[in-house]
């Protein structure tokens, strides 16, 4: 069964001549249309998601990893066009065309996103236990008593100390305000959640911790993710599957072992490579 | 005698980019059948495509041709879906590398128990299961709540054998479970590899030491250079032994 499938996933930043997506890719070296200097962040990105499994999406910065994750996540898009097919089960319809209050009841329900920077995903001037609480309005709770026993579950399962949960948020260190923000992506119960970059701007140890926190309530949950990062070393902790993007195509797809240690595409070898 | 895994003209090569697309063979037109609750060692100089055959066998390496049907779900492994590849590896298909691949900060005794929790057996029984193995392997019980990252050689690798055993997979391929391990360890290791296959768990093994192989294996498979030679009966493998030293 399939939780969520995506297809032909498009993003193109600036005015397309409208052979950008044939001008650029993998073949052609760059994201970028040689002839009208439209970006192409990412085209003809397709994948599938089943419930309980982790896809990892890898490549380096610039290849279209966010773009996907955002196309997924059923974000507005802020600039740029976007275009593609995104269905999730048990809803109708292609979501990406879907009206604005389809796609912000399923942002608050269904469908959970970890930005990469935390200023995207949490204000920083609510307390730590207002970022969550606000999704949970946002869902429809009503009872104020209720969504602060939620609120203190979720610190507590994702390892945020309860007794925080009125600070400002931006009191907190950098791994706890990680942890709100997935303690926020989890609140509704989604059936997905995405994660861009889950690790980034955290220390070793602090990344250390916050992927064993996912990774346990992931299982617990039998939540589905798809996880972004350009480290392959969370993917591999992660990822059941693992795609390789470059140029905003995506270059290879495969069981997550497979691809660490069997890549048959050129750029995969060279990522697999240069870890040090 | 039904057969767990029939393998016919199984071939990998590997397409090095980086080396002006050189391509390198892996294995060549390899072909054997598994029996099952058999213990088939496989054995070859460095190099001659032992590890690579399990791999390939997993599904870690995608073979380039060839097949390798898996009897117990019906499957072509070399050619399914990723999938049902991972269907089958959560539920009756094992492998233990020669090199322990934990996860960081898990405790030896939930690296054990994990395999079994996520096939759904409750967590006190699979702590049970897993301090039964460890202790059959000999690991100093106050090493079952650290970490394994601090572990020897030999300790890490009861832990991954241990994992490896847990579920009691119907096909556990073991890529040199016992390399790093002490003499008397090593008994201790074979004992328990020996009772499982009694259990009905079929063992492909990659061995280095013919001791082992001696001691633990029904039939033998003989690599070299990515092609296999011959798979014969234990005993004639030990008699061959024999003539090369007498000769």
């Amino acid at each position: 069964m399939t939780l969520l499938d995506a297809s032909d996933l498009r993003r193109v930043y600036g005015d397309s001549c409208g052979d950008c997506v044939e001008l650029t890719g993998d073949a052609a070296g760059t994201n970028q249309c040689p002839d009208c200097g439209a970006v192409v962040a990412c085209a003809d990105v397709s994948l599938d998601v089943e419930p309980g499994e982790v896809l990892g999406i890898v490549g380096e910065s610039g290849s279209g990893k966010s773009s996907v994750a955002e196309l997924l996540a059923l974000e507005r898009a802020t600039d740029g066009q976007a275009s593609g097919d995104v269905r999730l089960d048990g809803h109708d319809g292609n979501l990406l065309d879907a009206d604005y209050e389809t796609r912000h009841r399923l942002r608050n329900g269904a469908v959970g996103l970890v930005h990469q920077h935390v200023r995207d995903g949490l204000n920083l001037e609510f307390t730590g236990g207002g970022n969550v609480a606000e999704k949970l309005l946002a869902a429809g709770w009503r009872n104020y008593g209720d969504v602060r026993d939620r609120v203190r579950d979720l610190f507590a399962e994702t390892e945020v100390p309860v007794e925080r949960m009125d600070d400002p948020t931006e009191t907190y260190s950098g791994g706890m305000q990680r942890r709100v923000q997935i303690a926020r992506a989890l609140a509704t119960d989604p059936d997905v959640v995405i994660l861009d970059e889950p690790t980034t701007g955290l220390d070793v140890s602090v990344q250390a911790r916050v992927l064993d926190m996912f990774r346990r309530i992931q299982r617990e949950e039998d939540v589905a993710a798809v996880v972004v990062s350009h480290d392959l070393g969370v993917v591999r902790l992660l990822a059941d599957r693992t795609l390789v993007m470059r140029h905003g195509r995506v270059v290879e797809t495969g069981l997550t072992d497979r691809v660490m240690e069997d890549p048959h595409h050129e750029y995969t070898q060279t990522l697999i490579n240069s870890v040090i | 005698m039904t057969d767990v895994l029939t393998v016919e003209g199984l071939t990998k090569t590997f397409d090095m980019h980086a080396l002006g697309d050189k391509q390198v063979v892996g294995l060549d037109d390899v072909s054997f059948t598994v029996r099952r609750g058999e213990f088939l060692a496989i054995v070859g100089e460095s190099g001659s495509g032992k590890s690579s055959l399990l791999k390939c066998l997993y599904r870690t390496y995608e073979p380039t041709g060839g097949s390798t049907v898996y009897h117990p779900a019906d499957v072509d492994l070399a050619t399914c879906d990723d999938r049902t590849v991972m269907a089958i590896r959560d539920s009756t298909l094992g492998y233990a590398s020669q090199f322990l691949d934990e996860i960081p900060r898990v405790p030896a005794i939930d690296v054990v128990a994990r395999p079994l929790l996520e096939r759904g057996t409750p967590a006190a029984q699979a702590r049970d299961r897993a301090r039964e193995l460890l202790d059959a392997l000999g690991l100093p019980e106050e090493l079952w709540e650290a970490y394994p990252a601090t572990f020897s050689g030999g300790e890490r690798q009861r832990v991954n054998l241990a994992q490896a055993l847990a579920p009691e997979p119907e096909l556990l391929l073991l890529d040199e479970p016992t390399s790093a391990l002490d003499p008397e360890t090593r008994t201790a290791a074979i004992e328990l590899l020996s009772e499982s296959t009694d259990a009905e768990t079929t063992v492909v093994g990659v061995f280095h030491d013919r001791d082992v192989v001696e001691r633990v294996a029904d039939r033998v498979a003989v690599l070299d250079g990515g092609e296999l030679q011959r798979v014969v009966p234990v005993a004639e493998f030990a008699a061959e032994e024999e003539e090369e030293v007498v000769a």
